[in-house]
């Protein structure tokens, strides 16, 4: 789908739609030049880097949770127009999964744009009710005793989770580490590990 | 009240805090966006913390003047909400100040 070229009457229309934005002065090329640019630029990468930053750095850690858009921010990625980005740790005995039941809300800015699962009506009604069911369907076993926490992003803030530091990734540098981090470990259906095959499929 | 998040100065409920969300459905009667999801309606949760102030979504989504509220993230346990989750299980929801009132 992503592939194939936009079809000639959406082009049309968008330009139709453009001309009369700019043309009432709600919307500017050069705003439309920065969300394309900031479009462009959001990728798994960008929230990768920053769990490998946490991982790495304590200080660096503490403010991603206090503050992710500054956080963000911090690291150069332009949150204008982004909601606020809230962190979500992973700790020894709680595991995070984020859904939105009412739509589709996901943090773009920093791990780029959702998977069609994500939007689908059967995650958005699944996770929430049998989490770890859909926990398994993605191959995710998570160690005996710990807590799921769903987290419904439901209104404003958008969610990315922290997973906690897999072991035998001592010594690592943080490029190592964030080639470790996939999209779906930040939207908690699945945990960092090393040595597993690449990250599954959009 | 400014607006924004971290932006909590007016904020009625205290982390800790027992809440119930309202058992309405006010979307029977007028046209509105609402964020607040069925499932979580008539649940008692605890204030995890006031996440910012934010215009009220029930109005902004059809250009009409919105107050500010307070949004909170509230934290229920899996059962009862819904009856098949596993004991211990948890479920983290943003909702509205006057979505909840003290249980």
């Amino acid at each position: 789908m992503a592939n194939q070229p936009p079809r000639a009457e959406s082009l049309a229309l968008l330009a139709k739609l453009e001309a009369a934005l700019k043309r009432r002065g709600i919307v500017s090329d050069e705003e439309i030049e920065l969300k394309r640019a900031s479009a462009d630029r959001a990728n798994p990468m960008t929230g990768a880097r920053m769990v490998a930053r946490a991982w790495i750095d304590p200080e660096w850690r503490a403010l991603l949770l206090r503050d992710g858009t500054a956080a963000a921010e911090a690291m150069g990625i332009s949150m204008r127009g982004n909601p606020p980005l809230g962190v979500l740790e992973d700790t020894a005995g709680v595991h995070h999964l984020v859904v939105c039941t009412l739509c589709s809300c996901y943090p773009r800015a920093i791990i780029g744009y959702p998977p069609h699962w994500y939007k689908s009506a059967a995650y958005r009604s699944r996770a929430v009710r049998e989490p770890r069911a859909v926990l398994a369907e993605f191959g995710t076993v998570l160690p005996a005793g710990m807590q799921v926490r769903v987290v419904d992003s439901t209104a404003d803030f958008r969610w990315m989770v922290l997973p906690q530091r897999p072991a035998g990734t001592e010594g690592w540098t943080e490029d190592q580490l964030t080639a470790l981090v996939t999209r779906d470990d930040m939207v908690g259906v699945t945990l960092p590990r090393v040595g597993r095959r690449e990250s599954r499929a959009a | 009240m400014s607006t924004g998040a971290g932006q909590v100065s007016a904020a009625r409920f205290a982390a800790g805090q027992s809440v119930r969300v309202k058992d309405a459905k006010p979307e029977r009667v007028a046209r509105m966006h609402l964020r607040t999801p069925h499932y979580a309606r008539g649940r008692i949760g605890r204030i995890v913390r006031a996440l910012g102030t934010f215009p009220n979504p029930e109005d902004i989504a059809f250009n009409r003047p919105a107050e500010p509220r307070v949004l909170y993230h509230v934290l229920f346990d899996q059962p009862p909400v819904w009856g098949d989750g596993e004991a211990g299980d948890t479920l983290l929801i943003e909702l509205f100040e006057h979505w909840l009132e003290e249980a």
